[in-house]
């Protein structure tokens, strides 16, 4: 082929490869024409991730140091002050990202995995096991998740692990629904019938024909159940049955440190103290789902009504 | 027979076999327990003869089933067996019937629901409905973001703001609601100000944005367009066009979020240390008291069914199609 460039020919340009961008340029410009809020969101999450990573270089003192001074006010040792019984509550906010994400991150991919093979099993063999999983998951459904939550922590007993598979469980509910949903419009095409003729068995045809044509509002969805989760498990931690001390945990952190809130009048700044978990939670939540809301609008084409 | 009518039952029908299967969950959450429960309850002292009473008294020693109705059947009656708190290794039996627990406390959190359901469902309905009609305009974008924020706060976090705001900054309300039977009903509702406010801030985004999105919907189908070139007035298309269809969509949005307010009310009542049925379950989840648990539970779930069940037969009875037959 000719690369000279002072010489033009037809015949070379169009004979002349295509360079096609790279997954990371496509990635970068996508990233730029994102709105603000989405731009906000990725921030915050990358640096949450980052928090959650690198904990323990990051946090000035261990998760569970004690140190002689409790309820200690904000100061130059320890920005945030002590908790009740002396613990630094700058460092146990930095170790609360890791374990309070990460719960809620594991419990996530385990209901997408439960709720994921589930779901595109009852959508590709569509008798006896889609009625009897839908019907199951309808009634399962029927309880409040919060309160079937709390019935079965009170039977296993509250550990980080049945924690994990309660709430991985019950979430995985929704997600069987949405991924039966949205398979049963792929099963029905030739490309599977295909496959299925061929002679591949179950997990081929549910692994290479569906899942990569299901994949996007799997992965919205995963955002917004990983929101889900993330609230369930603070509330349960703070209602004192989730994560357990002295694991650093937002949720429980909040209601260690909630009598300060009455000194508002005195210490301002101690008073925020059990806020400042609470706002964590809160400002992971609002980035996830602007993320979500953004990634949505670009994958199903849907503008909002003008 | 009526198409209504026999919808209605249809849904009856399945509403009551959903009961049958939560009502199964929950009691087979005493299944569920490890072998020697009774030990545990009743400490490591307790002799063998007493660990045998006491399962024989919870009657281990039948077959499930029979349990089941035994259970069930004392539920409908009020009876939901006794606590396992107040119990001891040497065979004492201090305990409370769960319904003695639960009664009191039943009537305060219902208090504390229709106050947050009375202040929500209005304001919400009436915010869904402007933002709907005046969509894109500066109120309907201020409205949306606010809400879309409220939403991904939890409960616990909107509380203690409205604390730290009302309670200890400002001393308009008192921070813990601690009501007793003698309280009168003026204080009750002073007392009860910020949980209630609480509950309504949580449910006010999601009742105000699904409303908004059911009365687009229907605003953008065809037949409200006929109705617009025809002539109509804005009001006339509202009201004689737009509402009787709009009635299913907004049944279901408020029963749907009044049985959120069933989710809601367990964790503003550990906040505000309000003696309700949320709190009595979490301390007894604490405390691994299954009976409490149960009656809790089978409470919550009760009214959760019913109150879809509720919305199901709303949209349907209100549905014109169903309701005017070819």
């Amino acid at each position: 082929m000719n690369k000279d460039t002072n010489t033009y020919s037809a015949a070379g340009e169009v004979g002349s490869v295509l360079e096609s961008r790279s997954t990371f340029t496509r990635l970068k410009i996508e990233l730029n024409k994102a709105p603000l809020t989405a731009k906000f969101g990725i921030f915050i999450i990358i640096v949450f991730v980052g928090l959650a990573i690198f904990a323990p270089l990051i946090a000035p003192y261990g998760e569970a140091e004690v140190f002689p001074e409790p309820y200690a006010p904000w100061s130059a040792n320890h920005i945030f002050g002590t908790d009740q019984i002396g613990r630094d509550i700058f460092s146990r906010l930095i170790f609360g990202a890791r374990n309070t994400v990460g719960v809620a991150f594991a419990t996530t991919i385990l209901a997408f995995l439960i709720g994921g093979a589930l779901g595109l099993a009852a959508a590709i063999n569509r008798s006896y096991l889609d009625l009897f999983l839908s019907r199951t998951v309808d009634v399962l459904m029927a309880i409040p998740q919060l309160i079937f939550a709390l019935v079965l922590l009170s039977i296993f007993g509250s550990t980080i692990i049945n924690l994990i598979i309660i709430i991985a469980v019950l979430d995985s509910t929704r997600v069987f629904r949405l991924t039966r949903a949205v398979s049963l419009n792929v099963v029905v095409m030739d490309y599977v019938e295909v496959a299925k003729l061929r002679g591949e068995n179950i997990s081929w045809v549910m692994r290479k024909e569906i899942l990569p044509n299901i994949l996007p509002p799997l992965i919205a969805e995963f955002g917004l159940r990983f929101c889900f989760v993330f609230l369930s498990i603070a509330a349960l931690s703070f209602l004192g049955v989730g994560i357990q001390p002295p694991t650093a945990d937002w949720g429980s952190m909040v209601r260690e440190n909630a009598s300060l809130i009455q000194f508002a009048q005195y210490d301002l700044k101690a008073a925020m103290t059990p806020l400042l978990p609470a706002a964590a939670i809160a400002l992971l939540t609002v980035a996830v789902n602007f993320v979500v809301d953004w990634f949505l609008h670009k994958t199903s084409g849907i503008k909002d009504e003008k | 027979m009526h198409p209504v009518v026999k919808t209605v039952l249809e849904r009856l029908g399945l509403g009551l076999a959903t009961l049958f299967f939560v009502s199964i969950i929950i009691f087979s959450a005493i299944e569920m327990l490890p072998g020697d429960f009774g030990q545990a309850i009743l400490g490591q002292a307790a002799l063998p003869e007493t660990v045998a009473a006491f399962r024989q008294e919870l009657g281990l020693d039948k077959p499930a089933y029979i349990r089941y109705f035994d259970w069930a059947l004392g539920a409908i009656q009020g009876d939901l067996g006794t606590s396992f708190s107040g119990r001891n290794a040497s065979g004492a039996d201090r305990s409370a019937e769960v319904v003695d627990k639960i009664a009191p406390r039943l009537w305060n959190t219902l208090f504390l629901a229709s106050m947050a359901a009375l202040i929500a469902v209005p304001l919400s309905l009436i915010l869904g409905i402007l933002t709907a009609l005046y969509r894109n305009s500066f109120f309907d974008r201020s409205v949306n973001t606010a809400t879309l924020t409220t939403i991904s706060f939890p409960e616990f976090f909107v509380a203690y703001i409205l604390i730290l705001f009302f309670a200890s900054l400002n001393q308009i309300f008192p921070s813990l609601a601690n009501v007793d039977p003698d309280t009168n009903f003026g204080e009750r509702i002073y007392r009860t100000a910020l949980p209630a406010f609480t509950l309504t801030l949580v449910i006010v985004a999601h009742m105000m944005r699904m409303t908004r999105a059911a009365i687009i919907n229907l605003l953008a189908s065809p037949y409200i367009q006929m109705a617009k070139l025809s002539g109509a007035s804005q009001t006339e298309i509202i009201l004689k066009h737009a509402l009787p269809n709009a009635w299913a969509p907004i049944a279901t949005v408020i029963a749907f979020n009044l049985a959120y307010l069933v989710v809601g009310v367990v964790v503003v009542e550990v906040v505000f240390v309000y003696p309700g049925v949320g709190q009595l379950m979490v301390d007894a989840v604490r405390t691994r008291d299954i009976p409490v648990v149960q009656g809790c539970a089978l409470i919550f779930a009760v009214t959760y069914i019913l109150l879809n069940l509720i919305a199901d037969i709303i949209g349907i009875v209100t549905n014109p199609r169903l309701l005017h037959p070819k």
